[in-house]
């Protein structure tokens, strides 16, 4: 990295942000809207594979985790899942196509859109896509009779602020990454382990406590997971010694507060990124 | 040259820069420069790779901060009032940043939400700059379709989208083929008539020579020279330049006959300059057989005697 001359470009500030985020979001809803069946199909099919294959299959071994039958308690675990890819795909390798690739950035900042808002829309586009695309998850484990309470509804919110936390999570390595390659790391390294001790298919619960302190301190996919099994079958378990009510209450928290922080630190480094 | 002096002379200044600097941690990329641009003109940024040129564009349209000095749009500081000149200028970078996911119309439909342009404004327009220039045939066709000189022309259609009082074209014809460099030159020509200013970037000598009103060399991040770019060469240079392959006999007599001529050597080529036409008759009819070619002076002579031949990273 070079240093720069002039420190005040570097020197952290709040975003400053007005409605023209609007026309970044816009321009990715419009390019998603452009071939909706491909972006639709995986998560349609994706969650039907998953419970055909852990509920009939795996689920003939458990039958059944904290009084909820195995299919059920698996399913808020895909609609989680979705969550995640849709906001981290899209904000490190859709993201880092756009900037480096085609310089659809560069193209906009030349309007009176500036570098926050440009960063800011791609962070919205990021957490509607992982509403878009989990409300399909979630429509089609309904399907299956697996959603017990009102509260789904609640799963709106939840994805998209869910969304937004793995797509400014995303956007940060993606002002780190030196090329596109380099995303293998939090992929392999982030990704997948959420992926198995993230509370989705394997309960967290009997785990060693030291595990489970660890999934509720830095990893995101938990809390988000934990939030979507309240939302839809209403239960969670009693996790690293806390009681449900406060596990609830911690992801709720935790989601917020790292949201927040990971929202204004993403923007913060791609405009010193883009900046020159 | 009349309407030169009426731009020049009568018209209100639209650009200035005080010490304009711009550094790249140790690399001093524009260096304390000074110039001011007026409405209606057409003025290159002339220079060798690495001179400066596009960073000092980048300033101007608020894309890189200003390290030191002051620079001022249309009276407004690019420090503090970014988002009012970024509305006021239209932009051509150097590279391709089409975007390759829309077709061409949606390209500037899409670019005008930039703008808050409302929708039916947007296309309006749009299919008035598609006609101007002559994409209306291409305009459900994806941008991978096109050839180099057609996205060239569609981003600089897509400049226009906000009817800018200024445009910035950043080395607008680096890469394409002759025939293509014309039409874009055409466009840039018919774009001046309208009153459009033009500022652009080039180390094409023609180019320059060929649509700008007054020139601004640049080397090594300064401005060493400007001026109009023939007045330029007839300072510099002169009129006419004699080139022929190096002979030392030759160079002898070429020294002894004109000896208030400008005589310099570049490589294997020995070349004269002179003031007025007509001088190199004589020498012609003394060595019939020897590869003599007589020519006019040109813009690149001016830029390589300042800049010098050494070559540029």
């Amino acid at each position: 990295m070079k240093k720069r001359a002039n420190s005040s470009q570097s020197d952290f500030q709040l975003p400053k942000l007005t409605y023209r985020v609007w026309a970044v979001w816009r321009r990715n809803f419009d390019v998603f809207m452009k071939t909706w069946h491909v972006n639709f199909l995986p998560s349609f099919i994706e969650p039907i594979l998953y419970l055909l294959a852990f509920g009939f299959g795996l689920g003939t071994f458990v039958t059944e985790i904290d009084g909820i039958p195995y299919m059920q308690w698996i399913a808020p675990g895909l609609v989680a899942i979705t969550i995640m890819y849709g906001g981290f795909f899209e904000c490190t390798y859709g993201s880092f196509v756009r900037m480096y690739f085609q310089r659809t950035f560069d193209a906009i900042i030349a309007t009176p859109i500036n570098v926050e808002e440009v960063i800011a829309g791609e962070l919205l586009w990021g957490a509607t896509r992982a509403t878009l695309t989990s409300s399909i998850v979630l429509a089609v484990i309904a399907a299956f009779g697996l959603v017990s309470t009102p509260w789904f509804l609640a799963m709106l919110p939840i994805a998209f602020f869910g969304g937004l936390l793995f797509a400014a999570l995303g956007m940060c390595f993606t002002a780190l990454a030196p090329n596109i390659d380099f995303f293998n790391y939090p992929t392999f390294l982030l990704i997948t382990p959420m992926f198995l001790i993230g509370n989705t298919f394997i309960p967290l619960a009997p785990l060693p406590n030291l595990l489970q302190t660890i999934a509720l301190a830095v990893l995101p996919l938990t809390h988000v997971t934990n939030l979507s099994r309240v939302s839809i079958v209403g239960k969670i378990q009693t996790l690293a010694g806390l009681e449900p009510e406060w596990v609830l209450f911690l992801a709720a928290f935790w989601v917020a507060l790292v949201t927040t922080i990971l929202f204004i630190l993403s923007i913060f480094l791609m405009k010193r990124k883009l900046i020159k | 040259m009349i309407l030169l002096e009426y731009k020049m002379g009568s018209s209100e200044s639209l650009i200035k820069a005080r010490n304009l600097t711009k550094k790249f941690g140790g690399l001093t990329a524009v260096d304390h420069i000074n110039f001011e641009i007026f409405k209606g003109e057409c003025v290159g940024f002339l220079g060798p790779n690495g001179a400066g040129k596009t960073t000092t564009v980048r300033m101007i349209y608020c894309f890189s901060p200003v390290d030191e000095g002051e620079l001022t749009v249309a009276g407004m500081s690019v420090s503090t009032r970014p988002r009012e000149i970024k509305r006021m200028v239209g932009v051509a970078p150097q590279e391709d940043n089409l975007d390759p996911d829309f077709t061409v119309l949606k390209n500037l439909q899409v670019y005008a939400r930039y703008f808050d342009i409302p929708k039916a404004e947007a296309e309006k327009r749009a299919s008035e700059l598609l006609k101007f220039f002559q994409l209306e045939e291409k305009q459900t066709k994806s941008i991978d379709e096109l050839s180099t000189g057609m996205k060239r022309c569609l981003i600089i259609a897509r400049a226009l989208i906000n009817q800018p009082q200024f445009l910035l074209l950043d080395e607008p014809t680096t890469g394409l083929d002759p025939q293509a460099r014309h039409i874009v030159w055409d466009e840039i020509r018919s774009l001046l008539k309208k009153g459009v200013t033009v500022i652009l970037t080039t180390h094409y000598m023609d180019e320059a020579a060929a649509l700008c009103d007054r020139v601004l060399i640049m080397d090594n991040g300064k401005i060493i020279e400007e001026g109009n770019p023939q007045k330029l060469i007839k300072t510099h240079v002169g009129e006419d330049v004699l080139e022929v392959p190096f002979n030392e006999y030759l160079l002898d007599t070429l020294k002894q006959e004109l000896p208030k001529a400008t005589i310099e050597i570049f490589g294997d080529q020995i070349r004269v300059f002179v003031n007025k036409h007509g001088f190199f008759d004589r020498i012609v009819k003394k060595f019939p057989g020897v590869n003599i070619t007589i020519r006019n002076a040109n813009l690149e002579d001016v830029f390589l005697k300042l800049t010098g031949r050494k070559l540029r990273k």
